[in-house]
């Protein structure tokens, strides 16, 4: 809301400064209460150029900042009023209630014990899915053998949801910590496997016969062409692989767990405490937004060429 | 020119006298590629020779056969038949001695422009501060030093190709294979870029083979014109070009130029119009002489 007050009072500083221009283009250092006028002047030309270069972008974060405030209303309105009209509102609790309840939860340090705890086991799958299976991925891109053998395997697994491993995986691990990784390991796998895979295939061939001209050998091939071509792909991969842990962990805490956001959001609903499952759904729509961030600045980093065009 | 620049290129024409004189022979070459229909025929008993420090060109119509026999002198494909030579030695495997320009542009996206002409020398195993070095003087002698920081993806089709030449270049290999090089620029660009590949090849002394379809560019770089015949290609004229070097874009007018050109022009389009039966029926050509008396197509349908 402030942005979009902002751009209307835009225009008014430009009449303001009309005079300066004049003193502008003189390069001899003017009296004190030039400069300071001067200076103001350039100052407000380069506020005025920002907010020309990013008219765009402040457009879409006033909107968006706009329709944010219009969900919260409609649910506070939704919730305060209990609207029943087939979807029940009776018991949905209203925006300043969840605030309440984060306020508390932040006091007792609960809530951060169970988002720490599920912060780690996103963080042991999903490294260790992407350790595993990102070099399978490259391997079996470039030797017709490996992914002869591994890609049947692959295929059959894969249609089996991560949710679908809880019971076996119960059984596999001997501890509930390590089914639940196992769970999220399982559920970032094959996203990342797969695009590792159609990164490797969709390299350019003559990229390959041009370091190969310039004199590089089997493994420079590798590191030089196959795996920085593959990158995109990757990080492709690593992005789905990161919404698809996040999904199976929360079913695996839902079901099995006595600790972590998810256990905390049922456990909410069993002891009728419904700002807590509110408070629950929205921290883990920030930790799952949070970690695609983290996923999406780490491939800048890593690929500058994408993002200098 | 600075001593330093001299220096690299001094280096570059040593280490392609030093490692041999850069001879090409093919001979009796023939290759086919596996498809479902039985073996294809692409190249039959083609022969060819590039003598040290000699400019050679290939023409031909489309599909005769000039990349796979560009490919085979690179070391990328296997002769089915017959043998290529380079000093002697039988080809059986791609070589930094042997440097190859792609019609795609083919640098890394993932490299700057400087670690594009890097490579070859990284390759090589020489040191980072060295090959940078090296890399900034032939980036300098291709007016890329501007650009040495770049990724290639914001480059002009005429710098990326610049860059494809240097990189080539930078490991100071016996002969320089290029494939349509030019094919995808525009024609100011194109010549610009002639006459700095012309000039590059003189200083560094070294072998070339240039295949193309554009007969000019062929006469006004070659001191030799290998010809061939529709699929499956073999060579079907040899010309020499006696043009007197250093050549000017002026001599592109004169009538020697010209009676070249037109002997050329004739071997090839009897090529292309054999290499077009099979798509090009009667009847079609027929209907690409057709007169619409200036009526739109439409109105006389
Ligand atoms: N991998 C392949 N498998 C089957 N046939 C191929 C293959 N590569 C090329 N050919 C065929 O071999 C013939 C020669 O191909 P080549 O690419 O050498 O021709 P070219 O003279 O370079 O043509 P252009 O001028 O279009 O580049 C063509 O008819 C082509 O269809
Ligand atoms: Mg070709």
């Amino acid at each position: 809301m402030k942005r979009a007050v902002l751009m209307r009072s835009l225009p008014a500083p430009a009449p303001a400064a009309l005079p300066s221009p004049v003193l502008a283009p003189q390069m001899q250092p003017p009296a004190p209460n030039v400069a300071s006028e001067q200076s103001l002047f350039r100052i407000n030309a380069i506020v005025r150029h920002w907010l020309l270069q990013h008219r765009d972008q402040i457009r879409t974060l006033a909107i968006g900042a706009v329709s944010l405030a219009l969900f919260l209303l409609s649910w506070h309105f939704l919730a305060t009023y209990r609207v029943s009209f087939h979807v029940r509102f009776t018991n949905v609790p209203t925006p300043v209630q969840v605030f309440q309840s984060l306020a508390r939860a932040a006091h007792n340090g609960r809530l951060l014990q169970h988002v720490v705890l599920s912060c780690r086991r996103i963080a042991l799958g999903f490294i260790i899915a992407t350790l595993i299976a990102v070099p399978l991925g490259l391997v079996m891109g470039r030797f017709r053998f490996a992914r002869d053998v591994i890609f049947p395997i692959s295929e059959v697994l894969r249609p089996i949801p991560a949710i679908a491993w809880v019971p076996m995986s119960i059984m596999l691990w001997p501890s509930n910590e390590e089914s639940i990784v196992f769970i999220t390991f399982i559920g970032s796998f094959f996203p990342i496997l797969l695009n590792t895979l159609h990164g490797m295939a969709s390299v350019d061939p003559v990229l390959v016969r041009a370091s190969q001209s310039l004199g590089a050998n089997e493994f420079a091939i590798f590191r030089e062409v196959y795996f920085p071509a593959s990158l995109p792909s990757i990080f492709t991969g690593l992005t789905v692989g990161m919404g698809v842990a996040w999904v199976s962990l929360i079913a695996a805490e839902m079901i099995s767990g006595q600790f972590g956001i998810g256990y905390f959001t049922w456990e909410a609903y069993s002891l009728v405490q419904y700002s807590d499952i509110a408070l629950g759904m929205i921290c883990i729509g920030v930790l799952g937004l949070s970690s695609s961030a983290i996923i999406r600045g780490i491939g800048r980093i890593v690929m500058p060429w994408k993002t200098n065009t | 020119m600075s001593e330093q620049t001299a220096g690299v290129i001094d280096n570059i024409a040593d280490a392609s006298v030093a490692s041999g004189k850069g001879r090409i022979e093919v001979s009796h070459f023939g290759l086919s590629y596996a498809s479902a229909e039985g073996p294809i025929e692409a190249v039959a008993d083609a022969g060819i020779v590039v003598e040290p420090g000699e400019f050679v060109s290939i023409i031909g119509p489309s599909g005769c056969g000039k990349s796979t026999l560009l490919n085979a002198v690179a070391g990328f494909l296997k002769p089915t038949r017959g043998t290529v030579r380079v000093d002697d030695e039988p080809v059986n495997r791609p070589s930094a001695d042997r440097g190859m320009v792609f019609q795609q542009y083919s640098l890394f996206p993932w490299k700057t422009v400087r670690e594009n002409v890097e490579f070859g020398l990284k390759m090589k195993g020489m040191e980072r501060s060295r090959r940078e070095s090296a890399a900034r003087t032939l980036l300098g002698l291709a007016g890329l030093l501007a650009f040495e920081n770049q990724y290639p993806d914001r480059l002009s089709g005429g710098m990326k190709q610049r860059v494809g030449i240097v990189r080539a270049l930078a490991t100071g290999p016996k002969v320089l294979l290029l494939d349509e090089p030019f094919g995808a620029l525009d024609a100011q660009t194109r010549i610009i870029m002639q006459q700095i590949l012309t000039n590059m090849w003189q200083r560094l002394k070294i072998s070339v083979l240039f295949v193309t379809h554009d007969i000019d560019e062929a006469i006004f770089l070659s001191d030799r014109v290998y010809c061939m015949t529709a699929r499956p290609g073999t060579i079907k004229a040899e010309i020499t070009i006696p043009l007197p070097r250093p050549r000017q874009q002026s001599m592109m007018m004169s009538s020697e130029f010209l009676a070249l050109r037109r002997g050329l022009m004739s071997l090839i389009s009897e090529e292309s119009l054999k290499a077009m039966s099979g798509e090009v029926n009667d009847d079609a050509l027929q209907g690409l002489t057709i007169d619409t008396h200036g009526h739109a197509l439409s109105e006389m349908i």
